[in-house]
């Protein structure tokens, strides 16, 4: 039998644990991936699963029931990873700007490639991305992340990770920088015109 | 900013929707009107456009989800009636219990770093004594939880895929060692010791792995596990690294008895 989450969650403060399991294998591959894009190895995500899970079951009490699980266990997840950021030494300082410069600029996309050379462009901008993201430094990558995948404010962010805005906004500027030097050879250019110039996003 | 182009900050702000009310009319009108900044704008567009749609994460594995609750379970047991109860399992004793694990074993993998220890001054005797004592006692906690791994890892491999038996003790006794592994682990890998964070690390998928066969498993469900201990030769692994230790659980007591032969 399945219970919606908040079903579960009341069982499960009622001490029901196959309740939670429930809601932990619901739940805990959207955490893993969130934790993955946010401390960059696999390893330091299952971490973060396990905490995040352990943390929101000695929270249930807390937990509002007119609220969303898996928006409230996301969130504890974003603290779990900023905190598991924060204490790790640093493995990776960030490389600089030139490092990206050697590995994204040696090629340029052509227009008009045939379709199987296309999808293997795909798999390399794919490849690319994830060599890019690693390319980040820890603070660097946490706030594109919560930036550009999550939607968080520049605020927001600021507060989560407890950084000046000012920091929080050159950390995005230089993780934006990074990305657009290892990507951009790799994305097609069609005319500049087709797209608008108020495409802003919230 | 009507006669100066936007910068490449400027652009990123508007993109994401934080430009300061007041500049963001100036930056959308300067873009309607400035050929060279709407193309730069349309090239970041396309790059951040191309990140949300071919980036990729990582995908766990199909038995992500019972490895997860395999490893959290044993942290998770209601709490049970009287004081013997509350000692075994409210988070208070528990916490305490994982923080003295972890202090030993930091402590220990602290001396670890920190060895060979230079002669002491005779005014340090006793506090060098007194490490000894200390370090004796943290060899003994880790080689001990090496040699539980250890003597689970032989009954695994030393099951048959070919029968049927119940394998309930064998996947308690992994839940029991996976949480103990999971802190050793993780203080090896904070210490900086590779070598047994790794080895911590290898054995602790493998309990995992037992801890989540379904409870009605039989011996055929760990075929698998056996093929993998066998094939990493993690027994041969834990074996070098047990008696590592224990030649060090020896070292100090014949550091101590040299003077007086």
């Amino acid at each position: 039998m399945t219970h919606t989450d908040a079903a579960a969650v009341a069982l499960a403060r009622d001490g029901d644990s196959e309740a939670f399991r429930a809601l932990v294998e619901r739940h805990s591959r959207a955490v893993f991936r969130l934790a993955h894009r946010m401390t960059g190895n696999a390893s330091d995500a299952e971490d973060v699963v396990q905490e995040t899970f352990l943390k929101a079951y000695r929270q249930l009490s807390r937990f509002e029931s007119r609220a969303n699980f898996g928006t409230w266990v996301h969130r504890i997840a974003v603290n779990c990873s900023i905190d598991l950021i924060r204490a790790r030494p640093h493995r990776e300082a960030g490389h600089d700007a030139a490092d990206l410069e050697q590995f994204g600029a040696a090629e340029t996309a052509e227009p008009g490639l045939p379709s199987p050379e296309r999808l293997m462009l795909s798999a390399e901008v794919q490849g690319r991305i994830s060599d890019a993201m690693t390319s980040l430094s820890k603070m660097e990558r946490a706030a594109f992340v919560l930036r550009h995948f999550e939607g968080q404010s520049i605020d927001e962010i600021s507060r989560a990770l407890g950084l000046k805005t000012n920091a929080t906004k050159h950390s995005i500027f230089r993780a934006v920088k990074k990305m657009r030097q290892a990507l951009e050879p790799f994305v097609a250019q069609p005319e500049d015109e087709s797209l608008s110039a108020d495409g802003a996003r919230g | 900013m009507a006669t100066q182009h936007l910068t490449d900050d400027d652009l990123i702000l508007h993109y994401y929707g934080e430009t300061s009310p007041g500049d963001e009319r100036l930056t959308a009108g300067h873009l309607q009107q400035c050929g060279l900044c709407r193309a730069e704008y349309t090239r970041l567009q396309r790059v951040l456009a191309s990140i949300d749609e071919r980036s990729v994460t990582i995908d766990p594995g199909p038995a992500f989800e019972r490895t997860v609750w395999a490893r959290l379970e044993p942290t998770l047991k209601p709490a049970r009636r009287g004081w013997v109860g509350w000692l075994l399992t409210s988070p208070a004793p528990l916490g305490l219990a994982a923080a003295v694990v972890v202090l030993v074993v930091s402590a220990f993998f602290a001396g670890r770093a920190l060895s060979p220890a230079p002669a002491a001054p005779p005014e340090a005797a006793g506090a060098a004594a007194a490490d000894q004592i200390r370090e004796r006692i943290l060899l003994s906690d880790v080689g001990e939880h090496l040699d539980r791994s250890q003597m689970a890892l032989v009954e695994l491999v030393s099951g048959d895929d070919s029968t049927s038996v119940d394998i309930a003790n064998e996947r308690s006794r992994a839940e029991t060692l996976v949480a103990d592994t999971r802190l050793y682990r993780q203080t090896a890998q904070e210490t900086g010791d590779v070598v047994l964070s790794e080895l911590l690390d290898e054995i602790e998928r493998v309990l995992t792995e037992v801890a989540a066969t379904p409870e009605a498993g039989s011996s055929h469900d760990l075929a698998d596990v056996r093929r993998r201990i066998e094939s990493r030769d993690l027994l041969f692994k834990v074996r070098v690294i047990a008696s590592e230790i224990r030649e060090r659980q020896k070292a100090p007591i014949q550091r101590q008895a040299g003077p007086r032969s």
